[in-house]
């Protein structure tokens, strides 16, 4: 068993990058992610591993020193909260388009606009959808815990780098200030200048060798012909995730009439809404998208043809629900309930939105 | 004496570097940006750092870097290249990392990435083609406009009380405690880029000290841009671009030089 | 006493003609062809290569990296 420590949620994805080996990380303060940064600079990992760890002067600065340290083959990390990764977009959609492998999480935080400090769900369509311009997908992790906080570091950077693509762990102010307990990992060492060249030589821009074909970074090419062809084959990359890399969790929902689809915060508060239904009898179910790109259309899909009715809960006015809708069809009824703006609901009011929307409705 | 007697391998004096590429450049005839590509690799190719070196291009003319560059390179967003090219440096200290921007992109979009990477005294080195004007656009104004010289965006001229004045970004990041080597040249004579190439081989020796960030800025024509004819861009270039952008060293070791 | 006699190739079909390196050279050896390349280009050419003393002036501005420059010291006697 690793080590068990009482940790805030963005501490706890720090302390994991570190013992991931990460060779760096770059970001900006912002509420309600700075102890990630915070924690990072305390630890001084330049001594633990000898990661880098930078404040950048902005946003800007910080996702395209991301894009840097990714363009020469290294594991690198970055974190932000709502309207920083607004900033982010641009670098998002440079990365993707270059095919570069990161793991990015936003701690998020109500909006639009500067909005609020408090807990929100409201990003789910700028990771998912894709934020900024072009065809491009975030695989994107959706943590319910302060444990899958430092369990996705782990596995962002495994499918980043399988993928060659950015990952977003989707995850909200109450998991990222909220302290539990949390099993760490063992240390791996940083990646040696061999393995990079091993492991990404063929694409990482680490200096030209004489006899070797340069290795460029860019998400250009003016000739549109050679552009659709780049598009294509990153579309073919988002067909094989969602064939491979699709995870979700299910929740009392063997003998479920109803349920509830909910990721992060949202689940862990519909978990004690389903509590509390079951003691009145009425029998539901949660399915938990764990990533929310690729979106766990097919199992839910086929869960969804024994239930009445389908409630989707999210701290948003309403955004996950158009992935629900285009996974199950019309046949079913499918509402959605959230508090927004930086309110967290609470477990009676999801009761109440079931019963007066699915059940009663 | 006969050409071809000549023309021998034991004879030669100068060719191309092998480290620009065969592709055919895409800059407009005269331009100096092909000229500051071929003396950066001449330099690179001397010191036999090809396999050393980490360039950086961002959006502009010179977005295309690569394509002419035989080394391995990294396309930035439009005015990121600094803060690209301290991700790559704070992981690969042992490389030696260059920028290569633009007016538009080094002092207008990507100045507070410009400036923080010079105030942060990154070991990077920063070659800044300044030839006011955002050419690959199609001709409009940029930070380093002259007062009164006429682009698409600027058709009767850069108006000052409206448009604002050039910005001497040069002077400006000089200033900063991370700069150690901080200069201005131009490539249109022999003598010029005999000058220049020796400013960018000290740029790039010194960021083996570790000392901060040596910055090269060049000067340079945009015939195109400036509807002009290639000599004759030259030739406006030093009557009116060298009184406001003198030549010659800023900082050297990073103290500022004395303007007599 | 040894003289020195120069000479340059132009790789004729990357020229484009931009005439940077005619200001360029001290012997004024060097004008654009009456002929055009592929490209539509009028090309570099030795008009007077006798008179080159392989310097490498030309080549030094040329943007494009066409020129490539050779030189011989001869013998001249007197």
């Amino acid at each position: 068993m690793g080590e068990l420590k009482l940790m805030k949620g963005n501490e706890a994805i720090a302390e994991a990058a570190i013992r991931e080996g990460v060779d760096a990380y770059f970001g900006y303060p912002i509420t309600p992610q700075s102890e990630v940064i915070e924690y990072l600079m305390m630890e001084r990992p330049e001594e633990r591993t000898g990661m880098a760890v930078l404040q950048a002067e902005s946003e800007l600065a910080a996702i395209n020193m991301v894009y840097g340290a990714a363009s020469v083959g290294k594991k690198v990390f970055s974190s932000s909260s709502s309207p920083g990764m607004s900033l982010y977009q641009e670098g998002i959609s440079y990365l993707a388009g270059a095919e570069l492998p990161c793991v990015l999480a936003n701690i998020v935080r109500g909006g639009p606009g500067l909005g609020t400090i408090q807990p929100s769900q409201a990003d789910y369509f700028q990771s998912v959808k894709g934020g900024g311009h072009g065809d491009y997908k975030l695989l994107t992790l959706a943590p319910a815990s302060v444990q899958e906080m430092a369990d996705f570091i782990e596995l962002g950077f495994e499918i980043a780098f399988k993928y060659r693509n950015p990952v977003m762990i989707l995850s909200d102010g109450m998991i990222g200030q909220m302290m539990e307990k949390v099993e760490l990992k063992d240390q791996k060492p940083r990646w040696t200048a061999e393995e990079i060249k091993e492991l990404n030589g063929t694409w990482a821009a680490i200096g030209k060798p004489e006899h070797r074909e340069r290795n460029i970074i860019t998400s250009l090419d003016l000739d549109s012909a050679k552009q659709e062809k780049h598009n294509h084959h990153l579309q073919s990359k988002y067909r094989q995730m969602e064939e491979e890399e699709v995870r979700y969790e299910l929740f009392d929902t063997e003998d479920a009439e109803y349920l509830i689809v909910a990721y992060g915060s949202s689940a862990r508060i519909a978990q004690k809404t389903i509590f509390l239904a079951r003691q009145k009898g009425i029998k539901v179910g949660l399915l938990r998208p764990i990533t929310l790109y690729p979106f766990p259309k097919k199992p839910l899909a086929e869960l969804a043809r024994q239930m009445k009715g389908i409630l989707s809960v999210e701290m948003s006015a309403g955004q996950m629900i158009e992935d629900i809708k285009l996974s199950v069809g019309c046949d079913i009824k499918v509402e959605h309930f959230g508090r927004y703006g930086g309110i967290i609901h609470s477990p009676d009011e999801v009761l109440e939105a079931l019963e007066q929307k699915i059940i009663g409705g | 004496m006969d050409i071809k007697d000549i023309v021998k391998e034991e004879n030669l004096v100068y060719t191309k570097t092998k480290l620009m590429t065969d592709n055919i450049l895409s800059y407009c005839p005269g331009c100096g940006h092909g000229t500051a590509h071929r003396i950066i690799m001449e330099v690179v190719d001397e010191l036999g750092m090809q396999e050393d070196t980490i360039g950086v291009a961002p959006v502009g003319c010179s977005v295309l870097a690569y394509e002419f560059m035989n080394i391995d390179m990294i396309q930035a967003a439009h005015g990121r290249a600094p803060a690209v090219a301290t991700g790559v440096k704070r992981t690969m200290p042992e490389k030696f990392v260059f920028t290569y921007q633009g007016d538009g992109d080094l002092a207008a979009i990507g100045t507070a990435e410009t400036i923080h990477a010079c105030n942060r005294g990154e070991n990077i080195t920063i070659f800044f083609i300044n030839n006011g004007i955002y050419g690959m656009t199609g001709g409009q104004m940029a930070p380093t406009t002259l007062p009164g010289m006429r682009t698409s965006t600027s058709p009767y001229g850069r108006d000052l009380p409206s448009m604002g004045n050039p910005l001497k970004i040069t002077e400006l990041i000089a200033q900063l405690p991370g700069t150690y080597f901080v200069t201005r040249h131009a490539v249109h004579t022999p003598a010029a880029v005999r000058k220049a190439k020796r400013a960018i081989r000290k740029a790039i020796e010194l960021q083996k000290e570790n000392k901060g960030v040596t910055f090269v800025e060049i000067v340079s024509n945009c015939n195109s841009g400036w509807k002009m004819a290639p000599v004759k861009s030259n030739e406006w270039m030093v009557e009116n671009m060298f009184p406001y952008y003198p030549m010659g060293d800023i900082k050297v070791d990073g103290e500022l030089v004395e303007k007599k | 006493m040894a003289k020195v006699q120069g000479a340059i190739v132009v790789d004729v079909e990357r020229c484009k003609g931009c005439e940077v390196c005619i200001p360029a050279c001290p012997t004024d050896v060097i004008e654009l062809a009456k002929e055009v390349n592929g490209k539509g280009y009028h090309y570099l050419y030795m008009a007077n290569p006798d008179a080159c003393i392989g310097c490498a002036n030309c080549a030094i501005v040329c943007p494009d990296g066409v020129i490539t420059v050779y030189k011989v010291k001869k013998i001249v006697k007197i």
